[in-house]
């Protein structure tokens, strides 16, 4: 017999006693250790620090008292690289070259992370340190521009409406930009022929489209040839074309990463190309899809020049994106940040701060929305696994009499106590039998 | 759809009840029932009614006539004539590179997928060529199933959206108990039923190799098709699931018309009933050395290369 005809309750119970003539136990000593695998050493630890300590002593003596040079940028610089000389040397004295060379490159790609993720956090703390006085009233989520003059206090006024402006915007372009980009990946990706490849150099030369030439577009086309008005649809057309190429392109990627095999398999059930990329491909590359639909609207939700020429502008609350003005977020920090009064440049880094806001619970949402990987279960999907495999092990014959159940299930299965069932659980598999 | 929808589905299918198709069965001599009545093998069983569908009945051969297959401008198969018996198991084998897959993918139209593939000859469904003008590759593809070498069911379906995805692409429409019922026997046919019957929600990639081929047999039978293709597919399984995907096949001898690649002399051996012996050398394209029943091609073969090929003295 097999292993995979074997039933999970027919194993040996894991705290069964030794048999005769099994092999001898080894003396049960507690819970055993797991091994350390990989990690930092202390070795490691001192000779980043030595190096650091040592480098920044060499760079102040350099810097303060040889060299004819000041200021914080030179001085971190140079003190990094001295660090990655030092490091080098501390290292050669316990190392060998190969793993030296090894250990530097690896010091320089962590640093590099730690130089990237510093800025990051910089930008944000900064952003986040302006923006709290502004931000910290509760008017300023609540209220509009509209009675607020430029010497009004900063307890009144607010960006409400921006913000109102920048999601109607910014879900009108998603709306026109995703079905266009992944129609027009799918077509490259899996149509083909001879007309993929102007497509692609064109959706690549459109990645490169200054964000301003896309605004100037619409105002030429839509504002001034069809006479339409300043408008958050105009906008979300301008920004639509800033889209559209992030998601084509990023979706091209990630349909091609599917593989043939799949396609070749839907073939062969019958299926036809369209069904195909309907019911295969693009299940199986949904996740990327969704991550490329994010890019595309990190991209525009941040643009400033394709929304300033169509726009328009209003202090108002206007959120009917097909009539008047309407305002967005970085149209709004945009207009405030310039103005020289105080209140208004701290009301514009509020804006910031609500615009990284909105960002991040945009990204979250889209990550819960559809972020699965292709074959990872839903809690859903994993929470009515775990219940059949319960079932399963409950013998037949225990489930349909709910009264006798719990007697019957005990005494059919006490071969290992973490497969009894509870006394509920033959009340639940004979619901799901039903479902099947 | 032009095909005839699913409808109607009796319990009993096959030889025997659904329940005891999935017990261990000796290697080869199942599908005994289909012999006729004085031990001949009978080529077109006329009572044998596959999965209960009264129109399809009739189990279809295939047939091809002088193919030959081109990639670019390198011939790789020479004028091949093969006739697949129905309701039988043919093994196609001989050394890489001979041409056998590329024979088999052109039984249902997937060699000219490949970028530069052409074609000549005849392949006759039921006496009627696959490659009829007009004819439209979807639908061949549907009568004819294929099962690849390495499995390859569809990450984003569950079990059960696997076996029915078929259904699905062929853009046929059943009602949710046909569903659930034409699941249940495709998977019951292809010997996984009891593994699975738990957890048929769960993704088709959670399951074991072996388990995952016969998911993809099981879904290559849910659109019913009149012939199963299987391009090696025991060569990505360890032993254990290669015999119990030999099982399957044993099982499903006598139901629907099956053509296998392999590579493994014993396999050719244990499940076909006629066999074809393909070759090609470095300077000629793929063409059939010789054919015959398995036993005939094995244990006495006409030709010196099919006897130094089956004995494993070259290739």
């Amino acid at each position: 017999m097999t292993t995979l005809d074997k039933a999970p309750a027919e194993a040996p119970a894991p705290t069964a006693a030794p048999t005769p003539g099994s092999a001898p136990e080894p003396v049960a000593t507690g819970p055993e250790r797991k091994l350390k695998l990989g990690g930092v050493t202390r070795e490691d630890v001192f000779t980043v620090l030595g190096a650091l300590v040592g480098s920044l002593g060499l760079d102040w003596v350099l810097y303060e008292r040889v060299l004819p040079f000041s200021g914080a940028l030179g001085f971190l610089l140079c003190w990094y690289l001295l660090f990655l000389v030092g490091y080098y040397g501390l290292g050669r004295l316990q190392w060998g070259g190969l793993m030296v060379r090894e250990r530097l490159v690896s010091v320089v790609a962590w640093s590099s992370g730690a130089l990237v993720l510093g800025l990051i956090a910089d930008q944000i703390g900064y952003v986040a340190s302006r923006g709290y006085e502004a931000a910290q009233h509760g008017n300023f989520f609540t209220e509009t521009m509209e009675r607020t003059a430029s010497l009004s206090p900063i307890t009144s006024g607010g960006a409400v409406h921006a913000v109102v402006g920048s999601l109607e915007q910014l879900g009108l372009a998603t709306l026109f930009a995703v079905p266009l980009g992944i129609a027009a990946a799918v077509f490259m990706s899996e149509v083909g022929g001879r007309m993929a490849r102007p497509v692609r150099t064109l959706v690549e030369a459109m990645t490169a489209l200054p964000s301003i030439v896309a605004g100037l577009f619409i105002l030429g086309i839509v504002i001034l040839t069809f006479g339409f008005d300043k408008s958050g649809f105009a906008a979300s057309l301008a920004l639509t074309v800033m889209m559209m190429p992030i998601v084509t392109r990023a979706a091209e990627v990630v349909i091609r990463l599917v593989p043939g095999t799949l396609r070749e398999a839907s073939y062969a059930l019958g299926g036809s190309q369209w069904r195909t990329v309907w019911n295969v491909v693009l299940p199986t590359a949904k996740r990327g899809l969704v991550t490329a639909v994010v890019l595309g609207m990190a991209r525009a939700v941040g643009e400033t020049s394709p929304v300033l020429l169509t726009a328009g502008f209003t202090s108002r609350m206007n959120a009917n994106p097909f009539e008047g003005h309407q305002i967005s977020l970085p149209l709004y920090i945009w207009s405030y940040v310039k103005l020289p009064v105080d209140q208004m440049v701290a009301r514009a880094f509020a804006a910031a701060l609500t615009l990284m806001a909105v960002v991040l619970i945009l990204f979250v949402t889209a990550r819960i929305l559809g972020g699965r990987a292709a074959g990872e279960m839903s809690r859903r999907q994993k929470r009515r696994m775990a219940r059949a495999e319960r079932q399963a092990a409950v013998p037949r014959p225990a489930a349909p009499s709910f009264g006798a159940a719990p007697v019957a299930a005990s005494v059919a299965a006490p071969a290992d106590p973490a497969v009894r069932p509870s006394a509920a659980a033959p009340f639940r598999s004979a619901v799901a039998t039903g479902e099947h | 759809m032009t095909d005839a929808p699913m409808t109607d589905v009796p319990p009993s299918h096959g030889p025997g009840d659904p329940a005891e198709t999935t017990i261990t069965l000796p290697a080869v001599p199942a599908g005994a029932d289909y012999v006729g009545h004085d031990g001949q093998q009978l080529l077109y069983p006329q009572d044998a009614h596959y999965q209960g569908y009264p129109e399809e009945s009739v189990l279809a051969g295939l047939e091809t006539r002088e193919v030959s297959a081109w990639f670019g401008a390198r011939k790789v198969l020479e004028r091949v004539s093969l006739t697949m018996p129905a309701g039988e198991v043919t093994a196609l084998i001989g050394p890489s590179g001979c041409g056998k897959s590329t024979y088999l993918r052109i039984l249902n139209r997937m060699h000219e997928m490949v970028r530069g593939a052409a074609l000549s000859g005849e392949v006759l469904l039921d006496g009627d060529d696959v490659y009829r003008p007009g004819r439209r590759p979807a639908e061949v593809r549907r009568r004819i199933g294929m099962v690849f070498q390495r499995p390859n069911p569809f990450p984003a379906m569950s079990i059960k959206d696997n076996v029915a995805s078929g259904l699905k692409l062929a853009g046929i429409k059943v009602t949710r108990d046909e569903r659930e019922h034409l699941v249940e026997t495709s998977l019951r046919q292809a010997g996984l039923w009891d593994e699975v019957a738990g957890r048929l929600e769960a993704p088709g990639g959670s399951l074991s190799g072996g388990q995952q081929q016969r998911l993809c047999i099981a879904r290559s039978l849910a659109v019913s098709p009149d012939i199963l293709l299987m391009d090696e597919p025991c060569s990505a399984l360890d032993p254990t699931s290669t015999r119990r995907v030999e099982e399957t096949i044993a099982e499903l001898r006598g139901q629907l018309t099956i053509v296998i690649v392999t590579h493994n002399m014993q396999q050719a051996q244990r499940v076909s009933q006629s066999c074809a012996f393909f070759l090609a050398t470095h300077d000629t394209p793929g063409r059939i050395v010789e054919h015959g029943p398995t036993e005939q091609v094995f244990h006495h073969p006409r030709d010196q290369r099919t006897s130094d090929y089956v004995n494993g003295r070259f290739g």
